[in-house]
């Protein structure tokens, strides 16, 4: 397993910044991100997979939905125009630009117990998303029944004709950018994802930025 | 008040006999009760309708999509422990598919098996796409409640759940069977509609599961009208997949979701 690097804010906050943080490999985040500002994931080293949860900061009920967001678009890939509803097929956030271009919300996310299926039980006592959201999820009284359906952003997963889906190679770059605007006051969970089984970011995890622009400016 | 024959329901008496005179009443969308010898459980949802039943493990609990226009939108927890309950991605991810068909599991979030797919004569299947909500059914068909003309899939869970003790909270992600979903290469989703009448899915529990049923049109139906017909429902009692079936030992995945389901007791 490689060692995360400490990092900080690489540049002090500009005018509008209301939050800039750099996420840790493998570490989890949250925040309630306003009406109306915009959220940019920042890939800072590539390939990195950003598992990520969504909730009406009011209503913890009304969470993101990866099948009500399919359905609203006709397709499984996330980009640029995407609105991510939630299970009451409200807007929660806009994927309002993207310089990936492509990103899942099939393959939700790793936990130690599917990661016995997928590759074997000595992955047991490894690190996974499901173990970051349920700690960070307990701070605002989330448990395990409020882990739903999530986006991996930066994060590539195809379908082939007959059916067959598979985490794969990522086509992210470092200092790639994602820019979400949110609809209503969202509650952001974060699980930068520890995976090490598989392509998702490369066998080796990676820090990323989460920074929170007041007013929808980048 | 005395009672007085053929006075219709103006008194207590009349009311009561009246009541008591529908007994035996058949219609078509109902329970058999008691069921029909050897069965758990057997029901015709109406269009429109939600079922909930609480089965052993081992219990085959066959679908039938009588006229060819049922969706049956499915969701399945652990009967006793509900924190564990279906996992959409992780059973399309874990098994490299999206598309269900025989052999398929549905499995946990728990990395353990909950039903496994034993027999489809309908091909028209989906993990994706989910179930409807009031919000779009009432934009699509201009109602989306319960009681209304084309209830949404997610207000006839909620009402499922209730009956089962939970709440819209414990409410993940659903399947459902007998309206078909395709991805293209670029991601887009395809409907395949239905495969017609008298489709049939059994599906066996390999724990004792707690099934919520909403029979309502796929999401993604592409007529502008709603349309959904009686789904038929029959549990009868069984055996969980043994280890050494061959549908268990197919692939390294299945083998391990079957090992970590049948040494359960330790955790």
């Amino acid at each position: 397993m490689t060692t995360a690097p400490a990092t900080s804010p690489a540049v002090p906050a500009a005018p509008g910044v209301l939050l800039d943080e750099t996420v840790p490999a493998r570490a989890a985040w949250s925040a309630v991100v306003p009406r109306g500002a915009t959220l940019t994931i920042t890939d800072l080293r590539g390939n990195q997979a950003v598992d990520c949860l969504l909730y009406d900061a009011h209503d913890t009920a009304v969470r993101y939905s990866a099948p009500d967001t399919l359905q609203a678009q006709r397709g499984i890939f996330l980009t640029t125009g995407s609105v991510l509803l939630s299970n009451e097929h409200t807007p929660l956030m806009t994927v309002v630009a993207d310089d990936c271009g492509r990103h899942d919300t099939v393959g939700g996310a790793c936990s130690k117990e599917s990661n016995t299926l997928r590759y074997g039980h000595h992955t047991w006592q490894q690190h996974a998303c499901v173990e970051n959201f349920l700690a960070e999820g307990a701070r605002y009284g989330l448990g395990k029944r409020d882990l739903v359906s999530n986006i991996n952003w930066y994060m590539n997963v195809p379908v082939e004709a007959d059916g067959t889906l598979g985490i794969v190679d990522g086509i992210s770059a470092p200092g790639l950018r994602v820019v979400l605007r949110a609809e209503t006051d969202v509650l952001v969970l974060v699980s930068n994802c520890p995976q090490i089984n598989n392509p998702c970011n490369g066998f080796d995890p990676t820090p990323v930025r989460m920074t929170i622009t007041e007013g929808g400016s980048r | 008040m005395t009672e007085t024959p053929g006075a219709g329901t103006a008194t207590t008496g009349a009311a009561r006999a009246h009541a008591r005179s529908q007994a035996g009443t058949v219609v078509d969308c109902m329970p058999l009760l008691p069921p029909p010898e050897g069965a758990l459980w057997e029901e015709t949802v109406a269009g429109g309708g939600y079922a909930h039943l609480a089965v052993p493990a081992g219990a085959e609990l066959a679908l039938t999509d009588r006229d060819g226009d049922a969706c049956a939108h499915l969701l399945l927890f652990v009967t006793g422990r509900p924190w564990e309950r279906l996992n959409t991605a992780d059973t399309a991810k874990v098994q490299w598919n999206a598309y269900l068909g025989v052999g398929s599991l549905l499995l946990s979030d728990q990395g353990r098996v909950l039903a496994t797919v034993v027999a489809d004569s309908s091909g028209r299947h989906d993990t994706l796409a989910g179930t409807s909500t009031a919000a779009r059914n009432t934009a699509r068909y201009g109602d989306g409640t319960p009681q209304g003309r084309s209830p949404a899939g997610r207000e006839l869970f909620k009402l499922a759940a209730a009956k089962q003790g939970l709440t819209p909270r414990d409410l993940p992600p659903s399947v459902s069977f007998f309206h078909g979903i395709r991805v293209a290469a670029d991601g887009s989703l395809r409907s395949t509609g239905s495969a017609g009448p008298g489709a049939r899915v059994v599906l066996r529990a390999e724990q004792p599961l707690t099934v919520l049923l909403a029979n309502t049109a796929h999401p993604l139906d592409p007529r502008p009208e709603f349309h959904c017909t009686p789904l038929h429902l029959r549990a009868v009692p069984g055996v969980p997949t043994a280890a050494d079936d061959p549908l268990a030992a197919a692939t390294p995945e299945r083998g391990r979701a079957f090992l970590n389901t049948r040494t359960l007791g330790a955790r």
